[in-house]
């Protein structure tokens, strides 16, 4: 049914399938993802990572809830929402939602042409903030990402092509949880794009194909495109590439620095999260793009929940 | 066979291949890019396509949202 080169393995369904909880699970224990008894909110944007995530998390026993992301990008975003909605109300589970311009007054196409940013960079901090904050107003000490091996190892090479010693530094598959912050955990990080999409297929969960149209042509997917070339001739070299460096020279890159960096965080003057100025770029982004009159409220993220 | 192709979706007619590998290399398709998907299973690469089959070549690489 599926090849997985790396593991020189066709794999059967069932086969499959043990091989992708084991690869969650190894992910889980190697890095100390998630502690027993902790609740995990899952971000989810209706794509093929985010629903294996959620659904191999709950297969290993988690309780995981979802939290969707309302972007504002037309048709997509429209489309996206409605996978989401359907894998909760598939498996009864709960989902939470955020839509950014309903309840911050702008979304990602306006943010980032008034910060004059690419669109991914606007979308990328609203997201971080926002699952941030409502993981801690939801009281999840968890936040998990669907990232996969593909997408770690296109960011390892776009960081190693820059010596970018300060974001290596950052790159692991668990970002420890501090004063203000959720903990934030990558489990699928042992699975490449191929399995995850593979995943969703066997298991009949429908998610959107169609990709971002804001992303279409960054750099991130012009690493992709190498590293499967080079996958293509040598398999095994995306997961060597990634675990590898995680093994073996990211210990060099970890910056006392940047920990202390997280230490000199304040309360942002607008929303309370943490920032090393007086108001964090999430806010000073919404006050920028915001197309509504100023005192629409920026407290507490609007968290509605589906299930 | 009837080959759909998707991003954006669309259906193509291709003649005089026996294999999911020599589909992909006819269609200079990267195949640590995609899952095919062959009368609505998953096959290998290795996998054997007859004239009458419908394949999916479904695109797996994410540049965006996960």
């Amino acid at each position: 049914m599926i090849d997985v080169r790396r593991h020189n393995a066709n794999f059967c369904r069932d086969c499959f399938l043990h091989h992708c909880r084991e690869q969650v699970r190894k992910a889980i224990a190697e890095y100390s993802m998630i502690e027993p008894g902790e609740r995990v909110l899952v971000a989810v944007s209706g794509g093929k990572d985010s629903l294996a995530a959620w659904d191999l998390l709950r297969d290993l026993g988690y309780e995981v809830d979802g939290l969707y992301l309302g972007l504002g990008i037309g048709e997509y975003s429209d489309a996206s929402g409605e996978y989401a909605r359907a894998y909760a109300q598939r498996i009864g589970g709960n989902l939470r939602e955020i839509d950014l311009r309903a309840d911050y007054g702008f979304d990602v196409p306006s943010g980032a042409k008034v910060a004059h940013r690419a669109p991914c960079g606007a979308c990328g901090l609203s997201k971080r903030h926002l699952f941030n904050s409502a993981a801690l107003e939801g009281d999840y000490p968890v936040v998990a990402t669907g990232h996969n091996l593909d997408d770690e190892a296109a960011v390892l090479l776009g960081n190693v092509l820059r010596w970018d010693t300060e974001y290596l530094a950052r790159q692991y598959p668990v970002l420890p949880g501090a004063p203000g912050f959720a903990r934030k955990v990558k489990p699928l990080v042992r699975l490449g794009e191929r399995e995850t999409a593979a995943y969703c297929v066997l298991q009949g969960i429908d998610y959107i194909v169609e990709e971002c149209p804001m992303a279409e042509g960054n750099r991130h997917l012009g690493y992709k495109d190498v590293l499967n070339a080079l996958e293509e001739r040598s398999p095994g070299t995306k997961a060597a590439f990634l675990n590898n460096f995680l093994d073996r020279a990211h210990a060099r890159f970890d910056d006392v620095e940047i920990r202390q960096e997280r230490a000199d965080l304040q309360p942002c003057a607008r929303c309370g999260s943490p920032t090393p100025g007086e108001v964090c770029a999430f806010c000073r982004l919404q006050e920028r793009a915001q197309e509504t009159p100023r005192d629409v409220p920026v407290a507490a993220p609007v968290v509605r929940e589906r299930s | 066979m009837k080959v759909v192709l998707r991003n954006p979706r669309r259906e193509i007619d291709v003649d005089g291949v026996r294999s999911v590998h020599a589909l992909l290399t006819r269609l200079d398709v990267v195949a640590e890019s995609v899952l095919v998907i062959c009368n609505d299973e998953l096959v290998t690469r290795d996998a054997p396509l007859k004239p009458t089959d419908v394949v999916e070549i479904r695109p797996v690489v994410s540049g965006g949202c996960r």
